[in-house]
């Protein structure tokens, strides 16, 4: 970390490896040896395999589904339909649309019609083939836009429009002196994460299941997959399997209703694991927009109102939809302050492949319209791209679009005029190396037709879950003496899914209970809910939860202690494996005072309420908290050849207090990257509705020679409603790093690119 | 599926013959990833990886044979000074792993037309050296591609080699990918000068059915270079060879470029390629090894 600022309580307070720290993750040594056990090396011995036979058509009626060739095949134990869901039969985090396998219609390519488990793979896979479908094929719904004109043929009964927020404020019909506009569209980006959906599911023997599986919120899955089961939650118990990545792509179910119906029907732990290309149809994508903005500013580049059309495809199925429009909607004008405001933010149902939760959440898409924009705006008016946004950006005390006032720091200012005065990467006009030029090693450039350009951008995004979402974590901890030292359990049901939670997790045990040595419990359903691994909550509300629970442990034992030694609680701390007094010396030892007594609570923590929004208006105090981050780009583009070499991706963020310095960095470099991504290559193509590139031969994610040096300031302004002062880090850094890229590749190029990813085909003109 | 594994030439010559229909793997960088995918389920696997006499190279008078069991990576760092133009295409194959495991003689045998090694191979004028029981036989690697991912060898024959001529001028290779690294080609070009014979050879990949010759453009080239005084290039010449390039490819629309990106940049590194191959041929700068 560079150029650090408000660091607030730089004094260690409890035990080496607390807050504020970077110590060693518990995973990290496993992790990078290879012996992290993942969702996909789950094994038992007489396990059967689980395999999903999927919709070859975006849409279709179902005439017949014909097993008995497949229930043939030697080896196959089970083969089902939706005949064999015995409980709800369709399920999805806030509409339950979604068949756990499809009755009479297919909405998407991919959507899964009928499940087989037999001994061995290759068995379940083959019989799966024998499973005759008939399909009535129909003319698949692809365009989100022409979704919702009213002759559209209607793929859900409730029709084809998800949501639609409306913000209202000020002048119906605003004008100003200056005005620009521009049509914007994104791609559907994919999380790309590198461990497939997996899980095991073992039956108990007694009618219930036990599920160990990659996922982002055990019990959201808990309470869906009982509902498909038809089981009490007493009957279905989660367990978090090792999770190799997940940026939303885990939020929805996968495997898990269906490893846990060949179960129940076997009788035989089965173990489902989706390979790369089933991946890409296994789980909801990043929603495609397409997006028309017309911003009014003064001549001084002042903003006066903004006018936006969105529109998100959400494919066959809800998800999470509903929450990406409210988050395109309520944030998609970016972090600046504007009087009059008229936003139209729709999500429809299409044929395409169901989009939902990813990294960034509404805010992403949105952001390449609003950066796009804001520099075009500053063209017109005469002011560089970071004058522009000092000049409009969010500082404490805006009133955002919501009309709701922002209550702690804002700082888009400091963040852009920050990364103006970090030194630009020197223009290389020395030794011929093909890695520092765009194509690389292929070769394809000595520096011929390179131009380089420099690019802006800034984001904002709700931390948290906003619209009056009652979003609580809880945490157990416990505090024991083993061995004569103390040592702290740690219990949560928040997912590690490889954002280094559970080092979080440790880090406010120690800084709480001055105890070096805490022991992460393995995340299970057995304790509350924690809330997702999502909208870059975890240390936030799981943070605040841990810590209240420390909290309660810690009154808990400093109150026997008193009652002992007949002193007042206040006069006394922990330190170590004591309790000491104000002089700090020891009054007892924990041994002493706990014997063989545990000292355990269990505590159930929530943010501020936030509330919904009008639906006229769009007004309310949607979100609890705000992340902002900023990026400067500076890009070598190939303008003959259409190639880009990212040259520098710099960083700026407050992070209100970094709980985990290193951490903290690695979210913004890995943001950092997946944004730029998105920019440049990351884009799931679709034709017609099919999904032309389902692997990693053809949906490309930046390598370590696409990926920058990225010089990274960290800001640290307290938010005093957050526990420690933190702000929630992943999300922000995704948002801002795309539209900074594109930024700069229209400085090199001069061209006004309105889509990403940016091809080569669009700095060329040969699309 | 079986799997035959023969040890020496002779063996694996005749389990050729004895299972026409196995799949030959070296490497299995392209098999497995056909196998994985499940768009091939062959009999068997002929693997050839303890083949010896596959993994050498030997230099036979101005020729370089060059064992189809050679990876990638020995092709770089063994062979860079020979054969410039296929050393260059090794470097863009893949991340370090592939190109550890991957093989020319592989690449060759898939004869997929976006296989980096025959933009190389066509403009080096290499052939490809193909056994049987029955004998052995050269193929020109400009007849050797017969369409998209089909070969002039029989079944009952094995790719053994490629035969290139050792360079005697500059040799260049540009490949398009919409990433910086671990790319399949979206275009790619080879391009050789052979000062001795006055001569140009080009190779196009991914840019058409098969790997493609842009005859048109070497013969201008041929005709139109100052091979005795080394002359500059003159811009109509560079501009008028690029386009025949651009000729030549026969592209589509696909998932990883349009047709008209394809010839547009085949024109692009057509241009830059001859303007680094002739400043090579001027002694003004060095031909370009070793870098990444």
């Amino acid at each position: 970390m560079t150029g650090t600022t408000e660091t607030t309580g730089t004094t260690r307070v409890g035990a080496p490896g607390g807050v504020g720290e970077s110590p060693l993750r518990p995973d990290g040594i496993l992790k990078v040896t290879g012996e992290f056990a993942y969702g996909s090396d789950l094994w038992m011995d007489d396990m059967l395999w689980g395999v999903t036979l999927r919709s070859p058509h975006p849409s279709a009626r179902i005439l017949k589904v014909d097993i008995t060739e497949a229930l043939r095949t030697a080896g196959v134990f089970a083969v089902l339909t939706h005949d064999d869901v015995p409980g709800q039969k369709h399920f999805g985090l806030e509409h339950q649309d979604q068949p756990v396998l499809a009755v009479d219609v297919v909405r998407y390519q991919g959507e899964p019609v009928a499940l087989v488990a037999a001994d061995h793979p290759e068995t379940a896979r083959q019989a799966a083939k024998k499973i005759v479908v008939d399909y009535e094929v129909l003319e698949p719904v692809v365009d989100a836009r022409k979704a919702l004109l009213p002759d559209a043929p209607q793929l859900h009964p409730h029709g084809n429009l998800v949501r639609h927020v409306r913000i209202r404020t000020g002048d119906p019909h605003p004008s100003a002196e200056v005005v620009v506009s521009g049509d914007y569209e994104v791609g559907m980006q994919d999380q790309a994460f590198l461990g497939p959906e997996s899980g095991l599911a073992v039956p108990d023997g007694t009618g219930g299941v036990d599920l160990y599986v990659a996922t982002q919120w055990l019990h959201v899955d808990q309470r869906q997959v009982c509902a498909a089961l038809g089981l009490g939650p007493d009957r279905v118990r989660l367990r978090l399997a090792g999770v190799g990545g997940a940026f939303g792509g885990r939020e929805d179910l996968s495997m898990h209703v269906h490893g846990c119906l060949l179960a129940l029907h076997t009788g035989k732990p089965v173990k489902m694991v989706y390979n790369r290309e089933e991946s890409f149809f296994g789980h909801v994508h990043r929603h495609p927009a397409s997006m028309h903005y017309e911003y009014g500013a003064d001549r001084d580049g002042r903003l006066v109102y903004a006018r936006a059309t969105i529109h998100l495809d959400g494919g066959a199925y809800a998800s999470s939809t509903p929450a990406v429009v409210g988050n395109a909607g309520t944030m998609g004008l970016g972090p600046y302050e504007i009087p009059n405001i008229h936003v139209d933010c729709y999500g429809a149902y299409t044929n395409n492949p169901p989009c939902g939760a990813m990294r960034g959440f509404g805010s992403v898409q949105t952001a390449f319209a609003v950066e796009a924009i804001m520099d075009k705006l500053a063209e017109a008016v005469g002011l560089d791209p970071v004058e522009i946004r000092v000049r409009n950006g969010f500082h404490e005390g805006s009133t955002a679009p919501t009309g709701q006032v922002i209550d702690s720091a804002a700082p888009v200012a400091e963040l852009v005029q920050r990364l103006r005065a970090m030194p630009l990467p020197p223009d290389d006009g020395g030794e011929l190396d093909l890695r520092r030029l765009p194509g690389g090693v292929a070769n394809t450039t000595h520096g011929e037709g390179v131009r380089r350009g420099v690019g802006y951008a800034v984001a904002y995004k709700n931390v948290a879950f906003s619209e009056g979402f009652d979003d609580y974590s809880t945490a157990r901890v416990r505090l024991a003496v083993v061995g004569h030292e103390p040592v702290v359990t740690v219990h949560t049901a928040a997912a590690e899914v490889g954002q280094g939670l559970v080092t979080v997790e440790q880090q406010i045990c120690r800084t709480e209970l001055e105890v070096e040595r805490v022991v992460v419990a393995p995340k299970d359903t057995q304790v509350g809910s924690a809330g997702s691994s999502s909208a870059s909550r975890q240390t936030y509300v799981t943070g605040g939860a841990v810590r209240a629970a420390c909290q309660s442990v810690r009154r808990t034992v400093l109150a026997r202690a008193a009652q002992r030694l007949g002193v007042d609680a206040a006069t006394l701390r922990l330190a170590g494996d004591a309790v000491v007094d104000d002089l700090g010396a020891v009054a007892v030892t924990l041994a002493d005072l706990l014997g063989t007594d545990e000292v355990e609570d269990t505590v159930e923590w929530r943010h501020r309420p936030t509330y919904p929004i009008d639906p006229e208006t769009g007004q309310g105090n949607a979100h609890v908290q705000y992340a902002f981050a900023a990026h400067r780009a500076v890009v070598d583009v190939d303008v003959e050849l259409g190639l880009v070499k990212v040259v520098e991706l710099a960083c700026t963020q407050d992070v209100g207090k970094a709980v985990n310095p290193s951490a903290v960095v690695g979210q913004i470099q890995g943001g950092s990257t997946q944004g730029m991504g998105l920019a440049l290559m990351e884009e799931i193509q679709i034709v017609a509705g099919r999904i032309t590139n389902p692997s990693f031969t053809d949906y490309l994610i930046p390598t370590i020679l696409d990926t920058p040096p990225m010089p990274i300031e960290v800001l640290e302004y307290a938010d005093p409603h957050a526990p420690y002062g933190l702000r929630g880090v992943g999300e922000a850094p995704t948002i801002s790093s795309g539209p900074a890229v594109a930024a700069a590749i229209r400085a090199a190029t001069g061209l006004d690119l309105r889509r990403v990813p940016i091809r080569p085909e669009d700095v060329t003109g040969t699309r | 599926m079986d799997f035959l594994s023969p040890t020496s030439l002779p063996d694996a010559l005749a389990a050729r013959a004895e299972h026409p229909g196995a799949v030959p793997i070296m490497g299995g960088t392209d098999v497995m990833v056909e196998l994985n995918f499940d768009r091939h389920r062959p009999p068997a696997l002929l693997d050839l990886t303890r083949v010896s006499e596959l993994a050498t190279w030997d230099r036979v008078g101005d020729e370089i044979r060059l064992g189809a069991g050679v990876t990638y990576s020995r092709v770089i760092a063994e062979l860079a000074a020979e054969l410039p133009g296929l050393a260059l295409a090794a470097r863009t194959v893949g991340s370090p792993q592939i190109r550890n495991r991957g093989t020319v003689g592989g690449n060759v045998g898939a004869a997929s037309p976006a296989g980096d090694s025959h933009p190389a191979l066509l403009a080096a004028h290499a052939e490809v050296e193909l056994s049987s029981l029955t004998g052995v036989r050269r193929v020109p690697a400009a007849e050797f591609y017969t369409g998209p991912k089909r070969h002039a060898g029989r079944p009952d024959e094995l790719v053994t080699a490629v035969w290139v001529p050792a360079a005697t001028g500059p040799q260049q290779f540009s490949k398009i990918g919409t990433r910086n690294a671990m790319v399949i080609a979206v275009a790619a070009l080879g391009l050789a000068l052979h000062p001795e014979q006055r001569s140009v050879g080009t190779g196009i990949g991914s840019a058409g059915p098969t790997p493609l010759r842009a005859r048109d453009a070497e013969e201008l080239l041929a005709a139109e270079l100052d091979w005795e005084g080394r002359a500059d290039v003159p811009d109509p010449v560079a501009e008028e060879f690029g386009r025949l390039v651009a000729a030549a490819a026969s592209p589509i629309d696909d998932v990883r470029g349009t047709a008209a990106y394809r010839r547009h940049a085949l024109a692009v590194m057509a241009r830059r390629c001859l303007a680094w191959a002739w400043a090579e041929a001027q002694g003004r700068e060095g031909p370009r090894r070793g870098e990444g």
